[in-house]
C-alpha cells in the first residue's frame, strides 16, 4: 500500500503515523522499572537487582530473585488471564479471589491421605471413605466447583441484569463463607503425593504459561474472542449484530471461574495445605495485573499477553521492594498508587486515541 | 388488489401499533413498499419514524398488527433473525463495535468459520478481508486501511462501514436510519452516491431522514409520520417540500384523521 492513501472526503492516511501496539508501551515500562531497582541497587545498596554479584554462585543472573518473581505472578496470574477477558467484555469479576479459597477447601478434602505417621489423618474433612482418592478427583471437583461458581456469576449479569460488580461482590462474600463452611475453618494439610505434583516446583510457571499461550490464541482467532471485544466495545451494536450476548457473558464468567479454581488448585498443592482465608485480594491484584497490562477497565481492548507483562511488572515492584528493604505496608499503599496510575493512564489514551487526534 | 400486485409488494404493514407503558408510540400504521422502490420516512422528533424500523426489523416486538415480507407474515425474534430473512438496516446509533477494524465489523455476528468448533470456532480472516474489500469496492467506499479501528475513523468513514455492511450479503431490503446525520457535506454525498448505486441496481430501500433536498434527489415516494401515525403518502413528483413540511407540523392533516385530532 502506498504511503499516504486517499481517503473519504479527502482525508489521507499515513501509515507512518500508525500507532504501535500498547503492550510494547507495556514492555518498556517493565524494563524501565527492572532499570530503575537496578540502579538503585547499583547507587544506594551497593547489590544488584538482575544479576549475581556473590562470586560463590556461578549463576550470571540473580536466579533466585527471578524465580521468586515468576512463582510469585504465575498463580496469580492464572486468575487474571480468566479477568483479563471478564474486563475486555466490559465486565469485572471480584469473586475470584473468594472463589479460590472455596475451590481449595473443597478440592483438598478430596485430595487427603487416611493415614499420617501411622495415624489416622487429624486434618480429614471428610470421612476416611474419601481418603487415598486418585488424583483426577480433586482435579474435577475443583473444576466443578470453578463450573458451578461461574454459572451463578454468569447467570445473575446475563439473566438478572444486575451490575457484574454487585453480583461478583456477592459471589465473594458468599464462596468465602463456603470455604469456611467445610471444615469449620480449620485447615486442612496432607495431600496425596500426586497431588503435591500440580503445584509442585515451576509446575505453577508452566501451567500460567500454557494457559496464558492458550488463551491469548482464542481470543486472536476465535469467534469467543471477538465476541468479548465486540461486547466490551459496544454491546448494544453486538447484541444488534445478532451476538448471543447473554449465553457468551456466562462462558466469559465460566472460564474465569474456572480459571480461579486451578489457580486454587496449585496453590494448595505448592503450600501442601488449604485454608479458608487462601486468595484474600488475589482478585484486586488479578485486576491490578490486567490493567497495568493495558486492559481497559471500559472494556474492548487489552489481551493477555499484555496481562502477562502487566504481571510481570506487578512482580518486580514487589520484589524490588523487598530488595530495598522496605516495609510490606509500603508494598501495598505503592501498589494501591499503581492501580490507580494505571487507570488514569488509559483514560488519558482513551482520550488521545479518540477521533480527530 | 389482484394476486399479480402482491407478489410485487416487498414490505406490508398492517395496523402495525407499538406501545411503551402507556406511551403510543405507533399507532394502526398501514405501509408498502414495491420492488426496486426507494421510500423515504419522514417526520418530526418523537414521531414514530425510527420505533417503525425497530418493529419491522425484529429489535422490538410490536404491540399489536402484521408485517408481511414478500407476502409472508414475519414476526422476528431479533435483528439476526431480520438479517437471515434479507432486511438489512444501518441504524441510527451506526452499531458498530469502536475497537475492532474493517472486516471484524462487517462481519459482526456472522463471522466466516475456518474450523467449527462452537463458540471457540476458528475465524476466516482471509475471506472476511477479501469479501470486505468486495463490498467496499461494490458501494464505491474508500477506506484506505482494513485493519484500523473504528474509533480511529472520521464519522464519514464509519458511515460508509457502516453502509457497506448491507453490501456485504445478499440482501432483499435496505432500511436506512438518518445515514447522513452527523456528517459533513463531503461525507453526506458519499453517502447519496451509495443510495444512488443502490437504485440504480434495483435494490429497494427505505430510509429515514431529515434532509428535504436529499428526501427530494434520491427517492421515489415520501412518508410521513407524526404522533405515531402515518399521516401522509406523497408520491414524490406529484409533491411539493411544503407540502411536505405541512404535514410534518400537522398544518395539514389526512382527512381520516381530520375529526381524530
Amino acid at each position: 500500500m502506498a504511503k499516504s492513501v486517499e481517503g473519504v472526503g479527502g482525508l489521507t492516511y499515513d501509515k507512518s503515523k500508525r500507532s504501535w501496539p500498547p503492550e510494547l508501551n507495556v514492555f518498556a515500562a517493565l524494563v524501565l522499572i527492572v532499570l530503575a531497582f537496578e540502579l538503585i541497587g547499583r547507587f544506594f545498596l551497593n547489590d544488584s537487582f538482575l544479576f549475581n554479584l556473590r562470586p560463590d554462585v556461578p549463576t550470571f543472573f540473580n536466579e533466585l530473585r527471578l524465580q521468586i518473581i515468576i512463582l510469585q505472578v504465575a498463580i496469580t496470574g492464572i486468575i487474571a488471564i480468566g479477568v483479563t477477558q471478564v474486563i475486555i467484555s466490559g465486565g469485572i469479576d471480584l469473586s475470584s479471589g473468594s472463589v479460590v479459597g472455596a475451590t481449595a477447601m473443597i478440592a483438598m478434602a478430596f485430595a487427603q491421605i487416611g493415614v499420617v505417621n501411622g495415624n489416622p489423618n487429624p486434618t480429614l474433612a471428610l470421612t476416611p471413605a474419601y481418603a487415598d482418592l486418585p488424583v483426577i478427583v480433586p482435579i474435577a471437583v475443583a473444576l466443578a466447583c470453578g463450573l458451578v461458581a461461574g454459572l451463578i456469576n454468569g447467570s445473575l449479569i446475563a439473566f438478572t441484569k444486575i451490575p457484574p460488580f454487585i453480583a461478583t461482590l456477592g459471589m465473594m462474600v458468599s464462596a468465602r463463607g463456603v470455604s469456611k463452611w467445610l471444615t469449620k475453618g480449620k485447615p486442612e494439610s496432607f495431600p496425596t503425593e500426586p497431588y503435591t505434583f500440580i503445584g509442585g516446583g515451576f509446575m505453577p510457571v508452566v501451567i500460567f504459561i500454557a494457559l496464558a499461550i492458550l488463551f491469548q490464541l482464542i481470543l486472536t482467532y476465535t469467534k469467543y474472542g471477538k465476541y468479548c471485544y465486540a461486547i466490551g466495545s459496544n454491546e448494544e451494536a453486538a447484541r444488534i449484530s445478532g451476538i448471543k450476548v447473554e449465553n457468551h457473558k456466562m462462558l466469559v464468567y465460566t472460564i474465569a471461574a474456572m480459571l480461579a479454581a486451578l489457580s486454587a488448585l496449585v496453590l494448595s498443592s505448592k503450600n501442601l495445605t488449604a485454608q479458608a482465608g487462601m486468595g484474600v485480594g488475589y482478585e484486586l491484584d488479578a485486576i491490578a495485573m490486567a490493567v497495568i497490562g493495558g486492559v481497559s477497565l471500559s472494556g474492548g481492548r487489552g489481551s493477555i499477553i499484555g496481562t502477562v507483562l502487566g504481571a510481570l511488572i506487578f512482580g518486580v515492584i514487589i520484589s524490588g521492594f523487598t530488595f530495598m528493604r522496605l516495609d510490606a505496608y509500603y508494598q501495598e499503599m505503592v501498589k494501591g498508587v499503581i492501580i490507580v496510575a494505571a487507570v488514569v493512564l488509559d483514560q488519558y489514551r482513551q482520550r488521545s486515541g479518540a477521533r480527530g487526534k | 388488489m389482484s394476486d399479480g400486485a402482491v407478489s410485487d409488494v416487498i414490505l406490508k404493514t398492517e395496523g402495525l401499533t407499538k406501545h411503551y407503558g402507556g406511551v403510543h408510540a405507533l399507532q394502526d400504521v398501514n405501509f408498502e413498499l414495491r420492488k426496486g422502490e426507494h421510500v423515504a420516512i419522514m417526520g418530526d422528533n418523537g414521531a414514530g419514524k425510527s420505533t417503525f424500523v425497530r418493529q419491522i426489523t425484529g429489535v422490538e416486538q410490536r404491540t399489536a398488527g402484521k408485517v408481511l415480507f414478500h407476502g409472508q407474515e414475519v414476526s422476528f425474534k431479533g435483528p439476526l433473525d431480520a438479517r437471515e430473512a434479507g432486511i438489512e438496516t444501518v441504524f441510527q446509533n451506526l452499531a458498530l463495535a469502536d475497537d475492532l477494524d474493517v472486516p471484524s465489523n462487517l462481519f459482526l455476528g456472522r463471522e466466516k468459520v475456518r474450523f467449527n468448533l462452537g463458540p471457540f470456532s476458528i475465524l476466516d480472516f482471509k475471506h472476511m478481508r477479501d469479501s470486505t474489500r468486495n463490498a467496499l469496492e461494490r458501494t464505491g467506499v474508500k477506506i484506505p486501511n482494513l485493519s484500523n479501528k473504528i474509533r480511529n475513523m472520521s464519522g464519514g468513514q464509519r458511515q460508509c462501514v457502516a453502509i457497506a455492511r448491507t453490501a456485504t450479503f445478499p440482501s432483499k431490503l435496505i432500511i436506512m436510519d438518518e445515514p447522513t446525520a452527523a456528517l459533513g457535506v463531503q461525507e453526506t454525498a458519499q453517502v447519496e452516491n451509495i443510495i444512488r448505486t443502490l437504485k440504480a441496481n434495483g435494490e429497494p430501500l427505505v430510509l429515514i431522514s431529515h434532509n428535504m433536498r436529499q428526501v427530494f434527489d434520491l427517492v421515489d415516494r415520501v412518508v410521513v409520520f407524526r404522533r405515531g401515525r402515518l399521516v401522509a403518502n406523497l408520491v414524490k413528483k406529484d409533491s411539493s417540500g411544503e407540502e411536505v413540511v405541512a404535514y410534518i407540523t400537522g398544518a395539514k392533516q389526512a382527512k381520516e384523521l381530520a375529526e381524530v385530532a
